[in-house]
């Protein structure tokens, strides 16, 4: 009999039908039936994640088999689906946050013109499906089409409102930048091929743990798909996309550019992780590269005032906390800080899509303020969504950022140090977001706050949910020091790991470093979140221009002036040069030049048809002579 | 069918025949519809081609006349699988183009007709032919029609474009048949059936077997890759092309750049490299860095180009260059990529060419700064547009990813960095194609723009056919694999 999870199909297919639907039928549908389609196909599909989450949990993982989607003599590549503890987790965390969020937007987006309106759930479905098929691929073709295609999706709602210049140039921007990653990606692909002819994450691993791969190749093939992964999770150098994709409807920040697409790359360095085991060096280049993105976008994050630009940065120094999680070896610290980011920054973001619905289109925090007395249940949740993110206990994102650290000093306690100061940056920041928001005086006009109101239950439950998982997300992974056995999650994704575990010499930390970390850390990021609320619960809009190292932040290190001046004038000058000058001036003067030549040299030739009998045959005569002479040296 | 008449011969007779009625219509409606439904019989004729391929077809699929007393030469056409891919992608394209084109009037439709079909019977000849004096009569009969449809019928600046075109090719040709006749002297004769004899032999296999010394290649293989590289073309040759595809009208341009260009490759593939198998490794680098140089090159061109058709021609060029350079890695792998792409560039190019087409002819305008906001107004052409032009720039799922792939891969199989810097390209690729759809369709409508309308329906039709094509062969490419699979297996054993 075969395999139960053989269905899996379905998983992807139910969105991708939504996507149809949607899209064909975007001009007759109504916006409750577009919206309700859009919602009840992830919910379906997360129902039946959850069905496959069982029957793994069970013992019981799969590769599903469909079709050869590339089949010549030397390649062969499979349209098959890898159903174990990783890709069902992530199955989970997908249709999950993303079924909470299409129930969210059939309120957030409810202004649309029912055209748009369709056209945004069939997007929002549409990613779904190439979501799932990043995680659900068996072979990195499959998990590049996927890769590929989360990053259309993001390009398409980022640049939703098409008709607004800055947006549709914010799309194309992220595109490009994917695409540069991608480029990486698809050579370390190439470069397997080239070595051992196999994609599939199987072969692959085995033919690296059977020393079919040198160390060089390993190395290379790793860094090449890091490169993808700075891309897609945007690190440095690459990161610079994604906070201007904030551009896109907020409900499309919370699920795209927070809880599942930029976590791709740290899902494909997990899937990957044997061969980054067996990479020492690409370890050491993914947690610094980690680290110093984690930082450069803390910093940054604290001096912005757009609610979505702190939460952006924010989402960037988070992702570089996971970086620097695998760069460690801790793959499954990292999933785990996937999983509790996806709630606690989802509830964040939606949060703020409440905030931003009850202001009128408002982002700027200077001009909010006060808000908790209008909006207690988006207030509760986001003050609850931000002590998550800032690591306080027992809230989920301490556990999962405490692995994280613990590992990290176990390899080299700078890394952790580092670690901390940025996670005290974090608590600052989000404190200033919480502080300029929700406490204080209200500080927008007079027609915004008589605006002022709770969002509808279609946002607000949501919210509860995600609030309700931000703070119990972390206990699956209660640390060893607290209770024995207390770590599920671990148990539950040892299979994944258990090649990587088996080659690297576990650091074990002592009870009291454990504890003494732990405590540094919190206390830390205690001390900064106070401090933060204590400077602008009472904020005060001030007019005067920030200088020196605040002007630095406030233009996020000239970053986006840098690449400008040293990547796209260049490329535009140089486009230019090739155009005004090798190809009109040079390659073109040169064919019309040979064509003036041939006009000019028959006109010279013209003048032997002279007519006359006696120049014929003297030529004919000089002819002869000169093929004899050629036949004499032949 | 059998020995009496067989496929091929029904592929370039059927094409010259309709053609030439064409000219004796009077009624341009006549003519139209002459010309559209001989196009759908070909296409049938080359859809059945392709499910009788079996060996015990044979009879079927190649032909060989002889003429008494001759110098060597006969009318020898064969299908084999580049042929049939080729010849199907010939007849699909065109009645896609006499749809596309159906409402525009041409003055002279008789003649117009008349020269497109007589173009499609030459490049059917060529796809078939396998006798070397053959291959060059049809591939000047593919030639000629098309410098008087680009002449006759082309824009403003059609007389400079159709010379440059005309000075390209032609001198490209001529190099081919001094490289024809030098290597048709050094090939074996051979005894016909009624007992003639000849010292030498035209036939495709007597090119293949020609005793031709090393330094005997070395510059006979520049006489014919000069003349396939103006086709295609490869940089530097290819400084015809923008212009030609500019002036010429949309159905020409559909012709040059959608199966044209592939005139070059599939000659490349037949006629250059299994003759000179010596010279195609020793030069094999040169071609590849120019290809290589020619993907840079044209995309850059591309991203400050501001003429739309142009900047389909330079994208063109770019992407040709990637199979120029994937041929000449002579491996299994790029090979077969090349046989795809060969067919999805063929369709996904008039797909941006019936797009353009479109737009120009509603709005007067073919400069991108002039255009904003078309999706405004037209949003199913903007979908069609924005499906067909990512499938331009290789998206997954799409059909011109795995022929990317292929050839990416096995190009990295030959030179790592070859394949990195190629790679650029399709970075580049974004950011043209992306620029164009931000500006051409995206933002608010202007005066231009204004008055654009939702496409009709036949048109609506043939978009959406071009848009599942593109799906399925990006899903399944098997199909196409399959029918190409030998004969790269072929090519790729003439160089080991």
């Amino acid at each position: 009999m075969s395999n139960v999870l053989q269905i899996v199909w379905l998983i992807p297919i139910l969105p991708l039908i939504g996507f149809i639907i949607n899209g064909a039928g975007r001009n007759v549908l109504s916006k409750g039936i577009s919206g309700f389609i859009g919602s009840a196909v992830v919910l379906g599909s997360f129902l039946l994640s959850l069905y496959v989450f069982i029957q793994v949990k069970n013992g019981n993982t799969h590769v599903a088999h469909y079709f050869n989607f590339i089949d010549i003599e030397s390649l062969k590549i499979a349209f098959d689906f890898k159903i174990d503890q990783l890709s069902s987790l992530f199955l989970l965390i997908i249709t999950g946050v993303g079924f909470l969020i299409h129930v969210y937007s059939t309120s957030y987006m409810h202004e649309e013109p029912s055209k748009d309106f369709a056209k945004y759930f069939a997007y929002l479905n549409l990613f779904v499906f190439s979501m799932l098929l990043l995680v659900m691929g068996a072979n990195y073709v499959i998990m590049f089409i996927g890769w590929e295609g989360v990053g259309l999706c993001s390009y398409l709602l980022i640049g939703y409102w098409f008709k607004n210049n800055d947006y549709t140039n914010a799309a194309k921007k992220a595109f490009i930048m994917n695409r540069i990653g991608d480029l990486g990606f698809l050579l370390a692909v190439f470069w397997l091929i080239a070595k051992i002819g196999t994609v599939s994450f199987d072969e692959v691993f085995s033919a690296a743990s059977l020393a079919k791969l040198s160390t060089t190749d390993i190395t290379g093939i790793t860094l090449l798909l890091f490169v993808g992964a700075t891309g897609k999770s945007a690190q440095i150098p690459l990161y610079t996309w994604l906070p201007d994709a904030m551009a896109g409807p907020t409900p499309v920040s919370a699920l795209i550019h927070a809880a599942t697409m930029v976590t791709a790359g740290i899902y494909m360095i997990a899937r990957s992780n044997i061969l980054y085991t067996m990479a020492p060096l690409t370890q050491h280049v993914v947690a610094i590269v980690g680290l110093a993105t984690a930082v450069l976008a803390a910093t940054i994050a604290l001096k912005q005032n757009d609610i979505k630009k702190v939460l952006a940065y924010s989402t960037v120094s988070q992702l570089g906390y996971m970086f620097l999680g695998l760069g460690v070896g801790a793959y499954t610290g990292a999933v785990f800080h996937v999983m509790t980011h996806a709630f606690f920054k989802a509830l964040l973001f939606l949060g703020a899509g409440s905030v931003i619905h009850a202001m009128g289109g408002e982002q700027d925090m200077r001009n909010m303020g006060g808000l908790k007395k209008y909006m207690s249940v988006t207030h509760l949740t986001f003050l609850l969504g931000c002590l998550a993110i800032a690591g306080m206990p027992p809230f989920s994102g301490f556990f999962s950022k405490d692995e994280i650290l613990a590992a990290s000093y176990a390899n080299n306690p700078v890394l952790w140090g580092v670690g901390v100061f940025t996670a005290m940056m974090t608590a600052f920041y989000m404190f200033r977001l919480y502080a300029m928001t929700f406490t204080g005086k209200f500080r927008g006009t007079h027609e915004q706050e008589h605006h002022l109101h709770e969002s509808p239950a279609a946002i607000t439950i949501p919210l509860i949910i995600l609030a309700i998982l931000a703070v119990i997300g972390g206990w699956v992974g209660i640390p060893e020091v607290f209770l024995h056995n207390g770590h599920k999650l671990e148990a539950f994704l040892e299979p994944v790991f258990a090649q990587s575990n088996a080659i690297t010499v576990k650091h074990e930390l002592s009870h009291s470093t454990e504890y003494l970390l732990m405590g540094v850390s919190v206390a830390g990021a205690l001390v900064a979140l106070l401090f933060a609320w204590n400077k602008f619960s009472k904020y005060e809009k001030t007019e005067t221009p920030s200088t020196g190292f605040a002007k630095l932040l406030e233009n996020k290190w000239y970053v986006d002036e840098l690449y400008n001046a040293i990547i796209v004038q260049p490329l535009r000058s140089l486009s230019a040069f090739f155009n005004n000058v090798v190809e009109k001036k040079g390659i073109d003067g040169l064919v019309n030049g040979t064509g003036k030549a041939v006009n000019y040299g028959s006109r010279q030739l013209r003048w032997l048809q002279s007519g006359q009998v006696g120049a014929y045959v003297l030529l004919m005569v000089i002819g002869i002579l000169i093929l004899f002479i050629i036949q004499l040296f032949l | 069918m059998g020995s009496y008449i067989t496929f091929p011969e029904l592929l370039i007779w059927l094409p010259l025949l309709a053609g030439i009625l064409c000219f004796f219509t009077k009624r341009e409606q006549t003519a139209k519809a002459m010309a559209l439904l001989f196009s759908l019989i070909i296409l049938f004729v080359s859809a059945a081609s392709l499910f009788y391929t079996a060996p015990k077809f044979n009879t079927w699929n190649g032909v060989n006349y002889f003429y008494p007393n001759n110098i060597g030469n006969t009318f020898f056409v064969a299908l084999d699988g580049t042929g049939r891919l080729l010849t199907f992608l010939t007849a699909l394209a065109f009645p896609i183009i006499f749809i596309a084109g159906y409402k525009t009037s041409y003055k002279n439709a008789s003649s117009f007709f008349g020269l497109m079909l007589l173009t499609q019977s030459g490049l059917m000849g060529v796809f078939c032919a396998m006798d070397a004096l053959l291959f060059y009569f049809f591939w000047e009969l593919a030639l000629i029609p098309v410098y008087f449809l680009c002449s006759k019928w082309g824009g403003e600046k059609r007389i400079q474009a159709t010379f440059k075109f005309f000075v390209y090719t032609f001198v490209g040709s001529l190099l081919m048949l001094t490289g024809i006749i030098y290597v048709y002297l050094h090939t074996t004769g051979r005894v016909f059936e009624d007992g003639s004899q000849v010292a030498h032999s035209f036939s495709l296999n007597s090119f293949y077997n020609a005793s031709l010394s090393a330094s005997d290649q070395n510059w006979l293989f520049w006489l014919f890759f000069v003349a396939f590289a103006v086709k295609m073309p490869v940089f530097p040759f290819h400084t015809w092309q923008p212009d030609a595809y500019d002036q010429s009208p949309t159905s020409v341009t559909m012709v040059l750049s959608g199966i044209m260009v592939k005139m070059g490759l599939f000659a490349v593939i037949r006629w250059l490299i299994p003759i000179f198998p010596l010279a195609t490794v020793k030069f094999s680098h040169i071609v590849m860095i120019l290809s290589i140089i020619g993907i840079i090159y044209a995309s850059c061109i591309a991203i400050v180009q501001d003429n739309l058709k142009k900047l389909v021609a330079y994208s063109s060029i770019a992407h040709i260059g990637l199979m120029c350079a994937a041929i000449f890695a002579m491996n299994q792998v790029s090979v077969q990529g090349v046989m795809l792409q060969m067919f999805n560039h063929g369709i996904n190019i008039i797909g941006l060419w019936i797009v353009l087409d479109l737009l120009e002819k509603q709005t007067g305008v073919k400069q991108i700064s002039k255009l904003a906001g078309v999706a405004n107004k037209a949003p199913f052409l903007t979908i069609m547009l924005v499906i067909i032009a990512l499938a331009n720039i290789a998206l997954p799922l799409t059909n011109a990813f795995t022929g990317e792939f292929l050839m990416f891969s096995g190009l990295y199989k030959f030179n790592v960095w070859y394949a990195a810097v190629a790679g650029i390209g399709i970075i580049l690729a974004a950011v043209y194609t992306l620029n164009m759809i931000q500006k051409v369709f995206y933002g608010n409508t202007n005066s231009v723009t204004e008055a654009v309308k939702e496409i009709s329906l036949n048109e609506k039709f043939i978009l959406a056919l071009i848009v599942c094509m593109i799906f399925i062969i990006g899903i399944y490419p098997q199909p196409v694999i399959e029918l190409t699979k030998d004969a790269v297996t072929t090519l790729v054993s003439k160089i080991k």
